[in-house]
């Protein structure tokens, strides 16, 4: 070992190690802001907006959306406002979004985390195509389930009839009035939040949330039998097999019972 | 007065373009002008020419995210920018932090605080190695690691679209550069400034050192943020590179003008 070296050695490996000590600290902190900052929460975005997951990776944060949106409805989050910091988003109780025609914040970002191409059909903008929501009623609250009649909702929605519709069923409390029901169809709710915005409840009753928690998925295992081509779903999924069986074993095991002595001497009697 | 003005012109300069392109991207946002909107990670400059940090970008890569033409066509006019007047003109001339740090360090030695005896003393590479550890939480995250915690976005975005709690994290790093640190942000952790430190290293324009003219007066040692680019001052005419940030001081303060801004060509400076 060569000796006159040995504390300059140990200077350098030890403010090495200063250094890993630090960097550790700072990397658990860091990480631990980071992973806290994916924690699943309800925030909605503007129209266009990719999965969140993907969204808050691909937004770079610019701001621009924002600044475009003509009714200075979406605002941009700070880190006091558990949203991935920086990006966009609008709360429809306070203000909802006014799904312009041109649609300016999707148009504008640099990064199509707002994709204007699932807002475009047959190479027109289409607004109505946005998904930033579903719209999803409390039947408790909700004064119409109540039997009062109340219609606000339905008014708001710019896809009223569509995206809202008006159910009519007999009142048996009082058995000469109806209800007049809204009912929210997924296929058209674009998760505007007028309905939210409308609602005269003090709670709003009906929300919006987002895809990601209010979308179900019927999953592949079951088959819609009345739907076209979705039983021949299940010939495309099988696979071809064979199975060898035994005589003995194509026969099931009551058959089987009586013929102890087959059994004991291996024998397979017809 | 007049000579106040001359003597800080490069400071009173900087200060003005910094506080005009806060302005400019506050109009931007409320009331709808068009000379630059969104901010610094990604702008349109009169609705066109698109600018994009290079950092965050390279972040959003780590990161998995899927790159446009757009922010390309952004990153690719920021370096061409970069290439012409050096990456780090950005911190001097354009980060709003630039502005906190530099109050603190004014203070600080206003303060005296700047006792060598007690100082903490910090590595300047630590940047360096905050851009590695960005790059690996980026991609372990699946999120620009440090878009999330940069407090220029917070600073600017703040300004521009509203600050929330934000103010807080800017507090916190005026009061370490003040009493824990010199210049402790700006010129040892913030990887934005090691970035650009490293793709504007062979930039033209540069501050230039005249050492026939050089009185030894050691006045730029007082005021350089980043005195480690000033090893060579005062025994060799040189360019000023590396982490230079390009904010003046030097110019401003040297007694004997043995510093001035000037065009390198890349001969001279493979030679220097």
């Amino acid at each position: 070992m060569d000796i006159p070296n040995s504390k300059e050695r140990r200077d350098f490996l030890q403010n090495m190690m200063k250094g890993v000590g630090y960097g550790a600290l700072g990397i658990i902190a860091w990480s631990s802001y980071l992973s806290q900052s994916q924690a699943r929460n309800l925030t909605l975005r503007p129209p266009g907006a990719i999965f969140e997951k993907d969204f808050v990776r691909t937004c770079i944060r610019c701001g621009m959306c924002v600044e475009a949106c003509p009714f200075d409805i979406l605002k941009l989050s700070t880190i006091s406002d558990q949203i991935s910091i920086g990006t966009p988003y609008f709360t429809p109780r306070t203000e909802a979004c006014r799904l312009c025609p041109d649609i300016p914040c999707a148009s504008i970002c640099p990064t199509q985390a707002l994709d204007l191409k699932s807002l475009t059909k047959e190479n027109k903008l289409s607004i109505t195509s946005a998904r930033m929501g579903l719209a999803t009623i409390n039947t408790k609250t909700c004064l119409a389930y109540l039997g009062l009649q109340c219609t606000m909702c339905i008014r708001a929605c710019p896809l009223a009839d569509e995206a809202i519709f008006l159910r009519s069923e007999r009142n048996p409390r009082t058995d000469m009035h109806a209800f007049l029901k809204p009912v929210v169809n997924p296929d058209f709710c674009t998760g505007c939040g007028m309905c939210e915005h409308a609602c005269p409840t003090t709670v709003a009753s009906i929300q919006i949330l987002p895809l990601a928690i209010s979308k179900g998925d019927i999953g592949s295992h079951y088959v819609v039998g009345w739907k076209e081509g979705d039983e021949a779903r299940i010939d495309e999924d099988s696979t071809e097999v064979t199975l060898e069986k035994t005589k003995r074993s194509e026969k099931s095991a009551i058959d089987n019972l009586d013929d102890v002595e087959g059994i004991l001497k291996g024998l397979y009697d017809e | 007065m007049n000579n106040f003005l001359y003597r800080h012109r490069f400071l009173l300069s900087r200060r003005i373009v910094q506080i005009a392109l806060l302005t400019i991207y506050f109009g931007g946002n409320v009331y709808g002008w068009t000379v630059l909107q969104g901010n610094l990670s990604s702008a349109l400059v009169f609705g066109f020419i698109p600018l994009s940090d290079p950092f965050a970008t390279l972040q959003m890569f780590f990161a998995g995210a899927v790159i446009t033409t757009d922010i390309l066509m952004g990153v690719a006019v920021v370096l061409f920018v970069y290439s012409v007047i050096g990456g780090r003109f950005f911190c001097s001339w354009v980060c709003p932090v630039n502005i906190i740090t530099e109050t603190a360090a004014w203070l600080r030695r206003k303060l005296n605080l700047t006792d060598k005896k007690k100082r903490v003393s910090f590595s300047r590479n630590i940047r360096y190695w905050v851009i590695v550890i960005s790059l690996g939480l980026s991609f372990f995250f699946s999120l620009a690691a440090f878009e999330m915690i940069s407090p220029i976005g917070i600073a600017f975005r703040g300004v521009v679209f509203g600050f929330g709690m934000g103010w807080l994290f800017l507090v916190a790093i005026f009061l370490f550069d003040l009493f824990s640190q010199s210049y402790g942000w700006c010129g040892h952790i913030c990887p934005l400034g090691g970035f650009n430190t490293l793709i504007g290293r062979y930039s033209i324009v540069k501050v230039v050192h005249d050492s026939d003219k050089c009185v030894h007066a050691l006045e730029c040692f007082k005021v350089c943020p980043e005195v480690e680019v000033l090893a060579k001052v005062g025994r060799e005419s040189v360019p000023i590179s590396g982490a230079c940030i390009k904010c003046g001081r030097c110019i401003e303060g040297c007694p004997s003008d043995a510093f001035k801004v000037s065009i390198v060509n890349m001969a001279s400076m493979v030679k220097g």
